[in-house]
């Protein structure tokens, strides 16, 4: 049992791992903030949840448990907002970018 | 080399090129990015050296509020950068800057390298008494009651700091709310965010807070989160920031540091000295302190975040 449980920590931790890396590759290589921000969520969300499921069978307590399990929702909550506010402000910065030089998109 | 000594090598490594990247990066903007990226490292520092409470406290300070103050006078300087860019020190003025910053790092490293081994410290007999106050953790220990002059004055300069926020304010709009009110679309992303997230934010600080009497946490961590949680509210546009004469905000904003006062001269006539706790009400003093002090650094915080008054309070 307790086998089983280290190789779900093992792979979901490196699943996560890889996800964050994917991520932080994607942020640097992107050429634009809308596809750079899809880059990142993916760390936010997939990795970061992959990271606290593979931890979840190495917590003290059922309530420590709780508190990783929180810790991913804050961040998704957290993340999907501030990336759909960046967006924004994005898409307005590259709209008024373009009334002013008239250039085409 | 095992795995843990390599993650801090790698980690000292980014902590340091962080540092100079700051330092080097032309724009504001950049730099104040670079600024918060180091704070947060250095608190996962802290946690590699187990010092919990001040990883906390770096992370929420340094890396959270400091962050966004530097951020708000990045905003005001962008207009002024570029003149500003054009007239570079001379020479000899950057050499002397050079000279003297090298000199205070080399001192700074030589007072590192040269300390005693072991070096000084105060552990083992804050350890020794850990019992005389009832509480758990050794740093609310220190800070509440073997240190406790030095927590209240530090309270102090915290309202020393928010009265020069406020003497920024022009005399016209003296009294009225602090910063722009925030029109945010009550039905938009970020006044989703503030209802949801306010709640379980006010709860984790309020915990961050009581939870510091055993374990990690305690009053200015947990102050720093209710304030975010305030500033969240602020910028979604559901509440505005009060006017800075009200007389509940004044009320608030003294109840730590007198609340503790009280107690410290409590102690004088009562006890054995200044801010010298009955031994059997030492727990509950120090935790009514320790609330009324979590309410005033979260209003304080909050309000320095807020601004100097800037519109006047009739409208």
């Amino acid at each position: 049992m307790s086998a089983a449980l280290d190789i779900l920590t093992i792979v979901a931790v490196s699943a996560g791992a890889f996800f964050f890396l994917a991520g932080t590759v994607g942020l640097l290589r992107f050429p634009d903030a809308l596809t750079r921000l899809h880059a990142l969520t993916k760390a936010d969300n997939l990795g970061l949840g992959l990271v606290v499921l593979g931890l979840l069978p190495l917590a003290e307590s059922v309530r420590d448990g709780l508190k990783l399990i929180c810790v991913w929702l804050l961040v998704l909550l957290a993340g999907a907002t501030v990336s759909q506010l960046i967006a924004r402000a994005a898409l307005a910065s590259e709209a008024s970018r373009q009334r002013r030089d008239g250039t085409p998109p | 080399m095992t795995v843990a000594s390599a993650l801090e090598i790698v980690l000292a490594a980014l902590v340091l090129g962080v540092a100079v990247w700051t330092i080097a990066a032309r724009e504001t903007f950049a730099a104040v990015a670079g600024f918060v990226a180091y704070g947060l490292l250095l608190a996962l520092v802290w946690v590699r050296l187990d010092a919990v409470d001040v990883a906390l406290t770096e992370a929420a300070i340094g890396g959270g509020l400091v962050g966004v103050l530097l951020l708000g006078a990045a905003a005001r300087l962008r207009t002024t950068e570029a003149p500003v860019a054009v007239e570079r020190p001379g020479e000899f003025l950057r050499l002397v800057a050079a000279l003297l910053s090298a000199t205070v790092a080399a001192a700074l490293a030589a007072a590192v390298l040269f300390l005693p081994d072991p070096a000084p410290t105060l552990a083992p007999a804050a350890a020794a008494n850990a019992a005389a106050t009832g509480l758990g953790n050794p740093v609310t220990n220190v800070l509440m009651a073997f240190r406790a002059m030095d927590t209240m004055l530090e309270k102090i300069v915290l309202l020393l700091a928010l009265v020069g926020v406020w003497s920024l304010a022009r005399d016209r709009f003296w009294g009225g709310h602090p910063g722009p009110r925030h029109q945010a679309d009550p039905r938009g992303m970020l006044a989703f965010l503030a209802r949801l997230l306010a709640p379980v934010g006010i709860v984790v600080g309020i915990y961050v807070f009581w939870t510091g009497k055993d374990h990690p946490g305690g009053a200015f961590q947990g102050g720093t989160i209710l304030a975010a949680m305030w500033l969240l509210v602020m910028m979604a546009g559901l509440t505005d920031a009060p006017p800075v004469t009200q007389r509940w905000l004044r009320m608030v904003l003294i109840a730590g540091p007198a609340f503790f006062l009280l107690v410290g001269l409590g102690g004088l006539g009562l006890g054995a000295a200044f801010l010298a706790y009955p031994a059997a009400y030492a727990k509950p003093l120090i935790l009514a302190i320790e609330v009324a002090m979590t309410l005033t650094i979260a209003v304080t915080l909050g309000l320095l975040m807020a601004g100097a008054p800037e519109r006047s309070a009739e409208r």
